[in-house]
């Protein structure tokens, strides 16, 4: 015990400071994905075949393979091409956190536009009827109807998405980005106390496990009110 | 594209390995995550807590941490016990213990969920032929057990393939870690690691091709299921 104790006086700032940048790449991720998301989804269930098979071919590519691959292939690939090594976007595409960013959004938004397409295929197919039947346009019936509908079909799905995603900002530590992990290690080598410095990172994330869950609770309870509240 | 033709017998190598650990971790892992369930739906609570406790301390973790503790705190542990140096972990078996536990993990909810389907009746009706326990569960519980968990078990499959590239970064010689070599050695990090993820690909698409045939020859006798 007294072991932990040491460790938290001595690096409890460094895990703080990991925790931060990990919860920055999850909010960020998380956020950026799910407007991409959405596109993706409506791309997979386009009526023209090329958009829905690009659509298709992307979804499968960032959903079967490891992101450790997809994480590598941003940040050790890109530099590969004489291009991009002259765009002017290159002093951005060399930080270690722009190309994290890039991975996990794209990623993340290969396995959440599956699950929207999921919520939009499951909209009662009465209320479209009815939406067109009103007069609405089809833009109209997918903003008013579809996709707020779809969007609290969702939730629950989106949540543990949300915390895969969350894991796999660990993986971020192999391209030199101090997050929680980073941090760990780091802390790990310099104490030669693994066990003790790995649960304790552990722990944080487990408690952010419980955090992502719970925000999603409320927000189902939120936006799911229209249901609970007719019962 | 003669960089990949030179460096294909490397990466072959490395898959074989990546796949090795895949199928091992399999194995492991179902039996754990058999034996998690069962002590998960015991009747015992000190069976059931310390299961629900660590599985759900597992699933809401990063799996490269899991790694991580396994890797560097079995050396630590070996070393505080034996003189250190004598035996080191090797990545291979800490990945195996690490995916294995989280495959278990994972796996254990699905066996529970498939354990819960199995209507009451027919395990009474298997002990009132004058089956044994093991006989009721060998012959009755499992084979719809088995129906009922292989699209989640499927699923848990594939992640754990993709899982096996995190091994690479504590030093196992798998496809991860022989592309990152030909990438280094080539300065095509692009090329080979878009060749590691077609191979990731292949193996996700001929699995998903496998489950459906494991998914329809499991569902053999139930009516309606072509």
């Amino acid at each position: 015990m007294q072991v932990f104790l040491d460790i938290v006086r001595e690096y409890g700032f460094d895990f703080l400071e990991g925790t931060w940048l990990t919860v920055q790449l999850v909010v960020i991720s998380a956020i950026l994905g799910f407007l991409l998301a959405v596109p993706v989804a409506l791309a997979r269930l386009s009526d023209s075949r090329i958009v829905a098979a690009t659509a298709s071919g992307y979804s499968l590519f960032f959903r079967g393979t490891p992101l450790l691959v997809q994480i590598f292939l941003v940040y050790f690939g890109l530099g590969q091409f004489g291009f991009v090594r002259d765009s002017i976007l290159w002093p951005l595409l060399r930080e270690p956190f722009v190309c994290a960013l890039i991975t996990f959004v794209l990623n993340t938004a290969a396995y959440s536009g599956e699950i929207v397409r999921g919520g939009i295929l499951a909209v009662p197919r009465g209320e479209v009827e009815a939406a067109r039947a009103c007069g609405m346009s089809t833009a109209k019936t997918y903003r008013l109807v579809i996709l707020p509908r779809a969007f609290s079909i969702c939730l629950p799905a989106y949540s543990n998405e949300v915390i895969i995603l969350m894991k796999g900002t660990s993986l971020a530590s192999t391209i030199t980005l101090l997050e929680l992990t980073g941090m760990a290690r780091l802390a790990a080598s310099a104490t030669y106390q693994p066990i003790q410095v790995f649960v304790i990172a552990g722990l944080i994330y487990y408690l952010m496990t419980l955090i992502i869950a719970r925000i999603f609770r409320v927000l189902e309870a939120r936006y799911n009110r229209y249901i609970t509240d007719a019962r | 594209m003669d960089n990949v033709v030179e460096y294909l017998p490397l990466l072959l190598q490395g898959l074989r390995t990546t796949l090795l650990l895949a199928v091992s971790t399999v194995v492991v892992g179902l039996a754990l995550g058999m034996l998690l369930a069962m002590a998960k739906l015991s009747d015992h609570g000190w069976l059931k807590r310390p299961a629900y406790a660590l599985t759900n301390f597992l699933r809401g973790i990063p799996e490269f941490l899991v790694l991580l503790v396994i890797y560097f705190g079995g050396t630590q542990v070996l070393n505080s016990i034996l003189p250190p140096g004598t035996i080191e972990v090797s990545p291979f078996v800490a990945g195996l213990i690490a995916l294995a536990l989280i495959f278990g993990s994972y796996a254990s909810e699905t066996f529970r969920a498939a354990f819960q389907s199995v209507p009451n009746g027919q395990i009474e009706a298997g002990r009132a032929y004058g089956f044994s326990a093991w006989k009721t569960f060998r012959y009755i519980q499992l084979p719809q057990i088995w129906r009922v968990a292989i699209p989640g078990l499927g699923n848990l499959w594939q992640g754990s393939v993709k899982d096996t590239a995190l091994v690479s970064v504590v030093g196992l010689d798998d496809l991860m870690r022989k592309s990152g070599q030909a990438a280094q050695s080539t300065r095509e990090p692009f090329t080979f690691y878009l060749v590691a993820s077609l191979m990731f690909l292949l193996i996700t698409l001929v699995s998903m091709w496998i489950i459906g045939r494991l998914e329809k020859r499991a569902s053999r006798g139930m009516a309606g299921v072509r």
